[in-house]
């Protein structure tokens, strides 16, 4: 509730309150369990229990999911793309990091 | 006055819950493409269907109650307004969102309760609809409370709004724990529950919303009555005559 305050007094001192004062939330969906959450989208959201609501309502319709986590968009830090070949262009030939020399046993799921 | 039939009485009973639910349903659907924000708009639409889903269920089992040869599209989209047995309150007007938002409170924190005591009702079809429809009314009910609290300790003018919508609805609480001679014969028999200590739990749920929200109730005073008699204020005739047009345009149409 004290953001959702916050985010009223806010509204209220620079232009009227519409969802231009909202802030951005980047939704993470855990499919079943066992496997770890992913990014399914983003939305706009007065606060964090709020955020949590729009975030059922709108990724989860078709059953997609069994937890969610909302995370302001503002808390992530992000790579630069301008930095993407110092970043990740040295692995591109060390094949011997991947799996692939091994068998993988029958029955063995979401690798 | 003659003893009501066990059947009529559960088919009036049944129309009572699936009138209702079709009717707030087919009103959140309005909403649909008008809400405030994207998120808000689906959330209304989920909310709007998952009541039409209900309705479809207990209309179902209402046409086979009737045992008449009706369904539950015939049951919707076939009978005039002085056959819908919906509580006053489903069918008032949308509004403004805050509005809305106070009438489905309203409604919401009444029917969480409603199909959580339906849900030991002693005829099992009747338990087995509201032991899904539970779930379904505790999101409802979680969602227009997140809102009325929002709205009502929001700025000065949402305040206003939500204060003035719940004191236009106010009156139409009434009618849902008002028992009938339909309802009181289902209660004898443990199908419908006793409305007197519903409506006991459903105040604590709204009081307490409303003191987060910083809304006063209503005093207590007189109440609307009359929708589930089948006396409907004018509204209900121009909703029927939107969500009916299709079957009595073209009777018999199919998706």
């Amino acid at each position: 509730m004290d953001q959702g305050r916050a985010m009223t007094e806010k509204a209220k001192g620079e232009k009227a309150a519409g969802e231009r004062d909202w802030p951005l939330f980047e939704v993470f969906v855990r499919s079943k369990t066992g496997l770890a959450h992913r990014h399914f989208g983003s939305l706009h959201a007065p606060d964090q229990a709020m955020a949590l609501d729009m975030a059922r309502d709108v990724y989860t319709r078709r059953a997609e999911g069994v937890s969610i986590w909302v995370v302001p968009s503002a808390a992530i830090v992000a790579s630069d793309p301008g930095e993407k070949a110092a970043l990740f262009d040295p692995m591109a030939e060390k094949a011997y990091r991947h799996p692939t020399f091994y068998p993988m046993p029958d029955g063995v799921k979401n690798i | 006055m003659a003893t009501l039939d066990r059947s009529d009485a559960l088919f009036r009973y049944l129309l009572r819950l699936g009138d209702t639910a079709l009717v707030l349903g087919h009103r959140l659907s309005e909403w649909c493409g008008h809400g405030p924000v994207l998120e808000e708009d689906i959330a209304l639409a989920n909310v709007a269907l998952d009541l039409t889903g209900q309705a479809n269920e207990l209309l179902t089992y209402a046409a086979e109650v009737e045992g008449r040869g009706r369904d539950a599209d015939a049951l919707a989209f076939l009978r005039d307004g002085f056959d819908f047995r919906n509580l006053l309150l489903a069918e008032q007007p949308n509004g403004d969102f805050g509005r809305t938002m106070v009438r489905q409170l309203l409604f919401d924190a009444h029917d969480l309760e409603l199909q959580a005591a339906l849900q030991g009702s002693t005829d099992s079809r009747l338990a087995a609809i509201a032991g899904k429809a539970v779930k379904e009314a505790a999101y409802h009910f979680k969602h227009s409370a997140d809102w009325v609290i929002r709205l009502g300790d929001g700025t000065d003018e949402s305040h206003a709004r939500v204060a003035a919508a719940l004191d236009a609805l106010w009156p139409y609480t009434g009618e849902m724990f008002q028992s009938d001679d339909a309802h009181a014969a289902l209660q004898a028999a443990g199908i419908a529950p006793d409305l007197q200590a519903l409506r006991l739990r459903w105040r604590a749920r709204i009081d307490a919303v409303l003191a987060e929200a910083t809304l006063a109730a209503p005093a207590e005073g007189w109440m609307q009555a009359g929708g589930i008699a089948g006396r409907h204020s004018e509204h209900l005739g121009h909703l029927l005559a939107t969500m009916q047009f299709l079957q009595r345009a073209y009777p018999g149409a199919r998706w």
